[in-house]
């Protein structure tokens, strides 16, 4: 099966399944709608914005990227031979067949599909099996796992709210309990969808001025990774419960949040970044610089607000199995609470994380470039696809720019075949 | 655990092929179908524009508001005969019929001067002046046996591309 929509020179592929690690040799891509100016605000753990809303965002291409004519279907108008003639006007076929391939498949819409579980229940054998899979894991593994979140909210709270209050006196004292207690509560989320996670290389420590990044799926990577270590994590600001534990909980351990839509946000939350990752006693900082939730088979373009902070970057990448469940928070088909409600009732979720090996800014290069280098890494040891796009284009349109490139092509073609004689 | 596809039946998917004179696979029709549905975001029946648009690629297209104007309110047997023209086993002179019917944008089986000048703004924006853009199709047509005013039918659009390369062709995924 083939991608559309994507230039014929290059296309993107489906990812196949797991084994699937092979690299497209170096894809430079910029197809954002503000490359230029985006920055670390723009980066969440999490969507939260209703379908219909879409924002024009300030969009600047960025045109200082190699490649962009692999991504882009350029207008591959054929070659020029010869002077002009009516029929080179007419055909207007290279274009149609971007437009049609573009309704038929696109890339950027297979980065948010949740692909619905193949259905293997309708045998006569397997039935009755599904069926005692059902009870089981709606009336017996369920009521549990309720249970067993329930009683780690009580310790979590029994403990967290007096040492957040009597122990004001020994900050020392007091951050570090409270981490302990936030790595406690998300185990005990772990826990609520038997969350079978490996992680593999070194831990991440404390220490300045170095950044975590890592790709998107649903906001359960960040209580994945929370799990082993106390994150600060930028985030979209969250209405609803979520929100609740935002600005009560996650603000004791150094998580800063935003809203993807307010412009002035931006500044104070690229002031609050910096701030952080030069203090020494200050938790580790996580970013998903994709900014959105993408469907663990595709990775968008990365903000590169997280790599244009003179740190070192270490890359995170997160691989849900999907045998039980699917991990992808489709943020415009169910709310976190329905989603959380899905892996619960799942028999597990089962994950691979890796810690990869810290980067740094090479020399000459420029952030933008960086970020599509720790990308590169990620996307290879996850085994995801990458595409050219920024995944705000879920809340935006795609700035007329490219198309206006495409128009410049042709504009070009044209006059440059009416020299010819 | 429902497949969307599961909702055509095989008979659905005949009169799909028989609309769309049999340029499509029973697999590519319940392909398009899935895709359909998957655009079809309000569950509206048709893919409204803003929906079409949402799809990035589709929106950078020089084309697509030209388009748009005849996809509107397409259900998906008139989406599938839409598409009909990209299929490989579409004839050309059903692909330059599509061309032909992308220029004549008030359906009455005449291409206008303006009409051409229409597209051709579409595809060139402000990278050529509207005066040259004039001029380039002036000289074009002349140089093709018509005039400014040359009223230009279904039958000069296939003597025009008949004999050239056209390359209208769209492979729908199958999984």
């Amino acid at each position: 099966m083939k991608l559309f929509g994507l230039s014929s020179k290059k296309r993107i592929k489906p990812p196949k399944p797991e084994s699937e690690s092979k690299r497209q040799p170096h894809q430079q891509i910029s197809l954002s709608n503000d490359v230029v100016d985006c920055d670390i605000a723009k980066t969440t753990t999490a969507t939260m914005t209703s379908p219909g809303k879409l924002k024009s965002s300030c969009s600047e291409l960025d045109l200082d990227r190699p490649n962009i004519e692999d991504y882009l279907p350029s207008g591959s108008f054929h070659e020029p031979r010869g002077k002009l003639r009516l029929r080179d006007l007419l055909d207007i076929s290279p274009t149609l067949t971007e437009a049609a391939g573009a309704i038929v498949d696109d890339s950027f819409t297979r980065c948010f599909k949740s692909n619905s579980p193949e259905p293997w229940n309708w045998n006569i054998y397997l039935f009755p099996l599904w069926c005692f899979g059902v009870v089981f894991r709606y009336f017996i593994l369920f009521p549990v796992r309720v249970l067993v979140l329930t009683i780690g909210w009580i310790i979590f709270l029994s403990s967290f709210i007096p040492v957040h209050l009597l122990l004001k006196g020994h900050d020392k004292l007091r951050k570090k309990l409270e981490r302990c207690l936030v790595e406690l509560i998300c185990s005990f989320f772990v826990a609520s969808w038997t969350g079978v996670v490996k992680y593999h290389g070194p831990r991440p420590s404390m220490r300045p001025k170095q950044v975590f990044v890592a790709n998107h799926t649903s906001m359960i990577d960040f209580i994945v990774l929370e799990q082993m270590t106390a994150f600060a994590v930028i985030m979209q600001k969250h209405p609803g419960w979520v929100g609740l534990l935002q600005s009560t909980i996650l603000e004791s351990v150094g998580c800063i949040w935003f809203n993807r839509s307010e412009a002035k946000d931006r500044e104070i939350v690229a002031k609050k970044l910096r701030d952080h990752v030069l203090g020494t006693d200050n938790n580790p900082l996580l970013i998903f610089p994709e900014g959105t939730c993408v469907n663990n088979h595709y990775t968008v373009m990365f903000k590169k607000g997280a790599f244009e902070l003179g740190c070192t970057v270490c890359p995170v990448a997160i691989k849900y199995n999907k045998i039980f469940v699917d991990a992808f928070w489709n943020s415009r088909k169910q709310s976190f609470t329905t989603h959380l409600l899905q892996l619960m009732t799942s028999w597990a979720v089962v994950c691979d994380v890796w810690y990869l090996e810290p980067q740094t800014l090479k020399p000459g290069e420029t952030a933008i470039e960086f970020a599509e280098r720790v990308r590169d890494i990620i996307s290879v040891r996850a085994g995801l696809k990458k595409v050219p796009w920024d995944g705000y284009l879920k809340y935006s349109r795609p700035s007329p720019k490219h198309r206006e490139r495409k128009q410049q092509s042709f504009a070009e073609y044209v006059l440059q075949r009416l020299e010819e004689k | 655990m429902g497949n969307t596809s599961s909702m055509l039946t095989q008979y659905d998917i005949e009169e799909v092929q028989v609309h769309c004179n049999h340029t499509f696979s029973q697999q590519e029709i319940v392909s398009l179908y899935q895709r359909f549905c998957q655009l079809d975001r309000s569950n509206g029946g048709f893919i409204s524009a803003d929906e079409f648009l949402s799809v990035p690629e589709f929106a950078v297209n020089p084309l697509s508001q030209r388009l748009l104007r005849m996809l509107y309110g397409l259900n998906f047997k008139e989406f599938v005969a839409f598409l009909s023209a990209f299929s490989p086993r579409a004839s050309l002179h059903q692909k330059i019929e599509f061309i032909f019917k992308v220029y004549d944008s008030d359906s009455n089986g005449k291409v206008t001067f303006n009409d051409m000048l229409d597209v051709l703004r579409d595809l060139t924006g402000h990278f050529i002046s509207e005066q040259e853009r004039e001029q380039v199709l002036t000289d074009v047509l002349e140089e093709a046996g018509y005039t400014k005013d040359s009223l230009i039918v279904l039958a000069d659009f296939v003597k025009v591309l008949g004999n050239s390369d056209l390359k209208l062709e769209v492979e729908v995924p199958v999984d």
